[in-house]
């Protein structure tokens, strides 16, 4: 299947050249050449004024089925008994698209004994929970999950899946659309709904955050999403929750599973992990040796918050790979973002500069990290940093006083 | 053991920027790479092939200069690599792409371990390796940091998660993909890149696979991108300088007005 060219009305202005992402057209002789490599994906039609370029059309346009009945499912993803913020955040975006939809709400649980949890997923807004208990879900396997929510979601059928974008839910949410052979978009940030056709619009950053897309899954049902952790607020709880728990057993675990987990091997507990963040401080080569990383540890825990870095500054082993913020890290979007030490090298700044407040310090008036953030610091950090602490201490003694 | 390693070749993400009044994606100069994790699981490839024998294939589906990528891969010391590059595979979404690499990995004779990296750096989705498990019916083990085998039909993987590491048991085949703590690529070897320049790469197209052309592309596709445009922009930035406690204290104040002093 290729691009649809009308030479006639082309005049080869060269828009389309301009804005093919990938390159692959060019002009010849004033003729449109259309080369190896093109993905569809629509630039070049949009831009061109004339109308000569067009996308294929689907030959038979798949109807889409019937809308399936369960309304908008959450997964509910807990660690060792306690709720990871994504889901409420979850639940109470999901609230808003059900109401505009006229559907309900449900929280899928899954794990071992955490039934518990139930009651809070209601008071985050759900109408119903699923609670499907089962010792091989009682650690995180993909293979299981994967499973219940497939078994789940063929047996209840619900319109819509989010789940967050957690190392969790990314592992596993998209084994659950292969198996319901279904469409699912990545890492979302935010939702909007076509109300006509019940679209759920999933919009979502790509190349790093340097372009957001919007993405459908027009045909096919679930509409499946991951959504970043962090983005969505959390609804004030509902005060004696009237909605509906309802245990369900599970037939696909009874096989002999082929992935088992064993440990855990090691935890990161001393401080909230990156994903949940509000506030993250992260620390580059500005920082010049392992033991100025707790002062960012202390800025931190001042401002409720986690630790990040510069890759720099985990090579350099100041702090472990999970904390590394960037293309080969962690994909990030805080609330708040301090870049400190840190030059602002593209690798780095793809990890990051979708956070909503950025601020950076940096001796280096010419720091590339300056042209992103709001808020730019020129100083020494081995100095701001423990003025900075001081300060903060001082208010929040004498608040409590 | 028959190892695949799936590489893709993406575009340089940093120099990919829409013009924020155009709407047009500036792409001047903007370098073909192969994805910075698949380095990492081809490393880890070559490693377990030298720890228990066996072959390195590598496979990418992309334009046909993709076949550079692969190339440029076996310059590190796999056995051999196959291209899956067709007109018809335009547009694919993950679905389309893992069912394509999947039906790839059968015509070449199945595999019993399948390395990906973490996530491609143009999408970002990290969701090819997880669907072309599922459709080769294997199990998955994501973000790994280490693989040993215990027994030769099954592999121990330690991998990360939001709060740690935890250790997984899984049978082959599976399908594993790798987080760059994994290990550190060795340099190319002179001797495989001679050998990569000469060696043919097969080309696999949709007349190759079980696969009817409304399985691939953008047909086969079960999602559609309707809209690109850029990121919201920035306020404008402000520039301070001062002493450290000058500049402390106004920044903390600065934080408190805009209800970011946390807890
Ligand atoms: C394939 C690939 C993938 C990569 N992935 C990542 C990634 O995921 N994440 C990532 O971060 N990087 C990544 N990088 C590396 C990236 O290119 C940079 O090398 C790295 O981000 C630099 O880290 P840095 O800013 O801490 O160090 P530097 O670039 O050395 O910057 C240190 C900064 O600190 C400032 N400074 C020094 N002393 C002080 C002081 N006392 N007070 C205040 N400021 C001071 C300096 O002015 C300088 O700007 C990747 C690179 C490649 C090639
Ligand atoms: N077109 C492709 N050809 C070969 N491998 C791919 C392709 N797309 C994705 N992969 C593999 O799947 C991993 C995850 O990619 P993605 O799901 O696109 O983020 C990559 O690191 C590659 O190993």
């Amino acid at each position: 299947m290729s691009l649809i060219f009308y030479p006639d009305k082309c005049t080869a202005c060269g828009l389309c050249l301009d804005a093919c992402p990938f390159g692959v057209l060019s002009l010849e002789h004033e003729k449109l050449i259309i080369g190896q490599g093109c993905t569809l994906c629509g630039t070049c039609v949009e831009v061109c004024p004339l109308a000569a370029l067009e996308l294929p059309k689907e030959e038979a346009p798949s109807t889409r089925p019937q809308i399936p009945p369960d309304g908008i499912w959450v997964f509910a993803e807990q660690h060792r008994g306690k709720l990871i913020p994504v889901t409420q955040q979850l639940i109470g975006e999901a609230r808003r698209l059900a109401d505009a939809l006229q559907v309900k709400v449900a929280a899928v649980l899954l794990g071992h004994q955490v039934a518990a949890l139930a009651t809070t997923l209601l008071a985050a807004g759900a109408d119903k929970v699923y609670l499907a208990e089962h010792p091989a879900l009682a650690h995180f396997c993909e293979e299981p999950f994967s499973l219940a929510l497939t078994e789940l979601a063929q047996r209840f059928r619900p319109e819509i899946i989010l789940a967050g974008a957690t190392y969790v839910g990314r592992a596993f949410i998209p084994q659950v659309a292969a198996h319901l052979k279904t469409g699912l978009t990545a890492d979302c940030t935010a939702f909007d709904l076509d109300p006509e056709k019940r679209l759920l619009l999933q919009t979502r950053p790509a190349f790093g955050g340097n372009i957001m897309a919007t993405i459908i899954t027009p045909f096919t049902f679930p509409q499946m999403a991951t959504a970043r952790p962090g983005v969505f607020k959390i609804r004030p709880p509902v005060h004696n929750p009237t909605g509906e728990i309802i245990p369900v057993a599970l037939t696909s675990l009874n096989d002999p599973p082929h992935s088992r987990f064993l440990a855990i091997v090691e935890e990161i507990k001393e401080r909230l992990p990156l994903a949940e963040a509000e506030v993250i401080v992260a620390g580059g080569r500005g920082l010049k040796e392992a033991k100025n990383f707790r002062l960012l540890e202390e800025l931190a825990d001042l401002l409720g918050g986690a630790v990040g870095a510069s890759r720099a500054a985990v090579d350099a082993g100041w702090i472990p790979y999970a904390h590394q913020i960037g293309q080969t890290g962690q994909t990030v979007s805080p609330k708040l973002y301090f870049a400190i030490g840190i030059s602002g090298a593209a690798q780095h700044l793809v990890g990051m500069q979708s956070s909503d407040f950025i601020v950076a310090i940096n001796k280096d008036p010419a720091a590339p990290i300056f042209q992103i953030a709001n808020l730019s610091l020129v100083g020494d950090a081995l100095e701001i940093l423990p003025a900075l602490i001081q300060e903060i201490k001082k208010t929040k003694l004498s608040n409590r006083l | 053991m028959r190892i695949v390693v799936c590489i893709k070749q993406v575009p340089e993400t940093q120099d990919v920027h829409l013009d924020p009044v155009t709407h047009t994606l500036q792409r001047a100069g903007v370098k073909a790479i192969i994805n910075p994790f698949d380095l990492y699981a081809l490393e880890e490839g070559l490693r377990v092939k030298e720890a228990q024998g066996g072959e390195v294939t590598l496979l990418s589906m992309g334009p046909p200069q993709a076949a550079e990528a692969l190339r440029e891969a076996l310059g590190y010391g796999a056995d051999k690599a196959a291209l899956l590059s067709d007109q018809a595979f335009a547009g694919a979404d993950t679905w389309a792409t893992a069912l394509t690499l999947a039906k790839a990995i059968e015509h070449l004779g199945g595999a019993d371990l399948v390395f990906t990296g973490k996530q491609a750096i143009d999408g970002d989705t990290a969701q090819v390796g997880p669907m072309l498990a599922t459709i080769l019916n294997i199990p998955y083990v994501a973000w790994a940091r280490k693989v040993t085998f215990s027994g030769d039909k099954t592999i121990e993987v330690e991998r990360l998660l939001d709060h740690g590491y935890d250790a997984v048991a899984v049978d082959l085949p599976a399908v594993v993909s790798v987080v760059k703590e994994i290990n550190e690529p060795r340099p190319p070897s002179f001797k495989a890149k001679l050998k990569a320049k000469k060696e043919n790469i097969p080309v696999l197209t949709l007349a190759d696979l079980q696969l009817a052309e409304n399985q691939v592309g953008l047909k086969g596709s079960f999602t559609q991108v309707v809209k690109v445009f850029p990121p919201p922009a920035r306020g404008v930035p402000q520039n301070w300088t001062g002493t450290p406690p000058e500049l402390a204290a106004r920044l903390w104040a600065r934080l408190q007005e805009l209800g970011l002093q946390g807890c």
